[in-house]
């Protein structure tokens, strides 16, 4: 903790916004009551998480180092900050950028408190928030009031609460865009924060705009809203709405948003938020986070009947003169840059660097004379020097028009064009001028292991290593495979955004001879373009060590086998996953430990791989077990399943991926009872007694959320199934045998 | 001003012949082995960020990098837990652990002859801009105890100290031994 920590209040007085000083004082005293035992564990949990307090893996205090599971002794180990989370164990703090914008100052203040707080690194997410890591809870307040100065605060930022309303980081300046949804999205964010009507959800609740269907940067559809700029002509006006999204989301069975309205007026867009945002407080689950989700009321209620309760609960609201009161500042909201138009000169200026750079960093706007240049950020990571690097420059080139990008990258707006070259220099003293923005390279990676306690593999090291390879053979790499995305996530919460990429990751692990091996689901199909426009499926799980090999063998097919202007989703459509799971049926296999032991540790680790505190079992020396064969064998059905369903039999579909999760459970009760009736009611009763009554199936942060997957399946078998449900159930069986991999994981750990 | 906390000290690398992500192993059996008696929480890599911090091993009261800040790789010894006494007896706390690793990873056998710290440079900070904003008035209230710490391990009238960075970045200083 820092000792200046009490001296920040009195220095900043007067520079924070009197309501932001306020909120922090209040979590100040709420930190001293914690301290003193006078708040609850989960309601302090939920308080800080509120403020963007989050916890970080190993802070239960415990952490297996490779060899076995130890205590970490943290000084104030009596004293927590939330269930099984303990008071010194470092925090993660994650600070809100409605709409991924940011001035010089704020670029400064972030680089100050990386260094004094945390690591000397910030980190953006793909939902264009920074993060800081290793922070102690004591430094917060100080922390937010360095924040609230600077015109910042970190309020919302996790909990069940709306999180940073992101928009595409070209709004303004887009060639595709309807119009700047710049001011509707910041004007979204702030009714909503700290709204009365927003206090009371069950679960997380996420804004995005987009200015144009067709391209990515929005995302608008995988989230809770998603709202797209379109314009229509009424009695010879032109007039801004939005086509209005809900209902959408990634997670562990991601959904594509059902649409709520083709043409939202603009004047109707924070009344009828309002309204979605008390119905989803009504009727959204509240006890079972796993079906918390606003995608689970939509799903529920169908999308007309949700309509219509939005609907009433919209003319039941209370007129609100900030409803509109901004609308007509939107024409005054509109950057301005700080150079006149140039062209660009390349006068001798030109290197083969600069070149590669110009090619994939540098964005003609819409206006004639100006470019957006996307700075890229390895891992979404800069450093505490390179922020006030870029501070610098942002004064220096642009009116401190910077954003934040849902790639993990940051963008400077309105560069003039002829001051490219000199930009570059400067970006390139600063280690900033890495080319490669929105290309292959350009991988996406959530924390995972690093720094997420529900990571299962480590998403940075393998994205690290990916990068290292890629680049060294970028020169020779064809256009359409620099084109490709990878996302990578550490698990199957997909934070790193895996369902909506050209080749996608989620780690899961495998046990083989007694010890864990980390893998990767490799998961295929996915669309980035359309604003996500499709959700991949997994098509197997390969050791985390063989995903370089897999990346190579897929694009290399791809190169060598597409047709005319063939993109990479189209050609996987054409291949079909048959054939696809074909291409990588080898690199599945795992090396027996005493052969190679490097499978048997992850990415950037040196540890013996686990999971929690799996160790070697009793078991070990055995080769392949029963269950070992069966949840294979479980694997390959549910994969079954996804042919059928890409040959249009979604019945059919739906039946094999029910049989599959049937069979995994069936599986573990043998493994578990030596026999067991295979007729489905039994294995479902069985189940269910002996698994999930037990909560020997729970995973350690989902709980029971894999086997209600089953016992919904189970209930519905030989129901009624559309694609987008049957494509939903598939991806539902995949993590159920996830879950019994790993629930047959924890019982190999323990002696028989 | 003894109420200095977060005392940071970088002791550069004179040879380094070997990818930082070597030290990625060390690290590991370091906490499986309780260096220093310290408690050690977890390795982060940040090989990816050019000239940044390295290799850390993230500790609860202090963290140590292989670090590559300014493009210059040392040994960062970054303190973050309270230290005793006056700022001297802090200056010299924070020397003794740094040492303390810079001699560790020297021995290690997997280093062995690819790495070596320089004796006679090094940079000491302190991470705290309000209590020890970047100045030279910051410089003149810390000099004789930074004084004191270089007298003791170099000699006196042996070295020279100077102020480096900007205002905005932390109160940093350089030390060099004279030759
Ligand atoms: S995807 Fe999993 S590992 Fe990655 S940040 Fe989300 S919860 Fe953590």
């Amino acid at each position: 903790m820092k000792a200046s920590n009490s001296l920040w209040k009195p220095r900043l007085e007067g520079r924070m916004p009197p309501h932001l000083a306020a909120e922090i004082d209040v979590f100040e005293n709420e930190i001293a009551l914690k301290k003193q035992g006078k708040i609850d564990d989960k309601i302090f949990a939920e308080t800080r998480l509120r403020r963007g307090s989050y916890g970080q893996r190993y802070d239960n205090g415990q952490r297996h180092d490779g060899i076995a599971s130890r205590q970490l002794a943290y000084p104030s180990s009596d004293l927590t900050k939330g269930p099984s989370t303990l008071w010194d164990a470092p925090g993660m703090q994650r600070i809100k950028i409605p709409f991924g914008g940011l001035n010089a100052t704020q670029l400064e203040t972030l680089a100050d408190l990386a260094e004094e707080y945390s690591d000397s690194i910030a980190h953006v997410t793909t939902r264009q928030d920074f993060q800081l890591h290793f922070v102690h809870i004591e430094d917060t307040p100080a922390l937010m009031r360095r924040l609230a100065a600077a015109g910042i605060t970190t309020r919302e930022a996790c909990g069940n609460t709306v999180r940073n309303v992101t928009a595409c980081p070209i709004a303004g300046v887009c060639r595709t865009q309807s119009f700047d949804v710049t001011p509707y999205a910041k004007a979204l964010a702030y009714f909503l924060l700290g709204h009365p009507d927003c206090q009371d959800f069950g679960r997380k609740f996420k804004v995005a705009f987009s200015g144009c269907r067709d391209e990515a940067c929005g995302l608008a559809m995988l989230h809770d809203i998603g709202a797209v700029g379109v314009t229509r002509i009424e009695n010879g006006v032109e007039k801004r709405g939005f086509e209005f999204y809900v209902g959408g989301g990634l997670g562990t069975v991601p959904q594509q948003a059902k649409r709520f309205s083709d043409f939202l007026p603009e004047e109707e867009l924070l009344p009828t938020t309002q309204a979605i945002a008390r119905v989803f407080a009504r009727l959204g689950e509240k006890k079972n986070r796993n079906t918390a989700r606003m995608k689970f009321v939509v799903s529920k209620l169908g999308i007309d009947e949700f309509r219509r309760v939005v609907a009433e609960e919209r003319a039941q609201l209370p007129h609100d003169a900030r409803w509109t009161d901004w609308l007509a500042n939107v024409p005054h909201e509109q950057e301005s840059p700080l150079k006149p138009p140039s062209l660009l000169q390349l006068n001798g200026n030109r290197t083969p660097a600069f070149d590669r750079w110009h090619a994939s960093n540098v964005y003609e706007q819409r206006q004639s004379g100006y470019v957006t240049v996307t700075v890229t950020l390895p891992l979404g990571d800069i450093t505490s020097d390179q922020l006030r690097a870029l501070a610098d420059i942002a004064r220096k080139y642009v009116r401190e028009t910077v954003r934040t990008t849902v790639e993990q990258n940051i963008v400077l707006r309105w560069v003039s064009a002829g001051d490219v070259p000199a930009l570059y220099k400067e970006l390139e003293a600063a280690n900033l001028a890495e080319p490669g923005a929105g290309t292959v390279l350009d991988i996406v990676a959530c924390p995972g292991t690093d720094t997420c306690k529900l990571g299962i593999s480590s998403s940075r090291g393998l994205a690290a290593e990916l990068r290292t390879r890629l680049a060294a053979r970028e020169m020779e790499m064809d256009a359409v495979i620099r084109g490709l995305h990878i996302k990578i996530s550490g698990c199957f919460n997909s934070c790193g955004q895996h369902h909506i990429a050209d080749l996608g990751f989620y780690g899961v692990s495998r046990n083989k001879g007694g010890f864990a091996v980390p893998h990767f689901q490799v998961v295929l199909g996915g669309q980035w373009e359309n604003n996500a426009g499709s959700y991949g499926l997994a098509i197997g799980a390969v050791p985390s060590k063989r995903i370089p090999e897999t990346v190579d063998r897929i694009t290399s097919r791809y190169l060598a086998e597409r047709e005319v202007n063939e993109g990479f989703h189209a050609f996987i459509k054409r291949i079909g996953k048959a054939e696809c799971k074909k291409m990588i049926e080898d690199l599945t296999a795992i090396p027996p430990h005493e052969t190679d032991p490097d499978f048997y540790v992850d990415w950037a680790d040196a540890r013996k791989y686990s999971i929690g505190d799996l160790g070697v079992g009793e078991c070990a020396g055995e080769v392949v077990t029963a269950i070992e064969f069966a949840l294979t064998a479980c694997e390959r059905e549910a994969f079954e399943a996804q042919l059928q369903l890409e040959a249009g039999r979604t019945a059919e579909a739906a039946d094999t991926a029910y049989a599959a999760m049937s069979h995994a459970a069936l599986a573990l009760l043998k493994h578990k009872l030596t026999i067991h009736s295979d007729d489905p009611e039994k294995v479902a009763g069985g189940f269910r007694e002996h698994f999930y009554d037990t909560q020997l199936f729970f995973d350690p942060f989902a709980g029971g959320k894999f086997a209600q997957y089953f016992f919904q399946a189970h209930e519905r078998r030989g129901g009624t199934y559309t694609e987008e449900t049957a494509h939903q159930l598939i991806e539902e069986t995949q993590l159920f045998i996830e879950a019994a991999h790993s629930c047959y994981g924890k019982m190999a750990a323990q002696p028989v | 001003m003894n109420d200095i906390e977060h005392v940071r000290v970088k002791i550069f690398a004179e040879a380094a012949d070997f990818d930082p992500g070597e030290a990625i192993p060390i690290f590991h059996r370091w906490i499986q082995e309780g260096f220093g008696g310290h408690l050690l929480i977890d390795v982060a890599d940040y090989r990816h960020v050019p000239a940044g911090p390295g290799v850390m091993l993230v500790a609860h009261e202090a963290h140590y990098a292989l670090d590559n800040g300014k493009n210059r790789l040392g040994l960062l010894y970054d303190r973050r837990a309270p230290l005793d006494g006056d700022a001297s007896a802090k200056f010299r706390q924070a020397w003794d652990a740094a040492w303390e690793a810079c001699a560790q990873l020297e021995r290690e056998p997997a280093l062995s002859g690819k790495l070596k710290f320089a004796a006679g440079e090094c940079e000491i900070s302190i991470n705290d801009r309000l209590l020890a904003p970047n100045t030279a008035g910051t410089f003149t209230t810390l000099r004789p105890a930074l004084e004191s710490l270089f007298d003791g391990v170099w000699g006196v009238g042996t070295y020279t100290l100077t102020r480096e960075g900007e205002p905005r970045e932390l109160f940093r200083v350089h030390a060099r031994k004279n030759v």
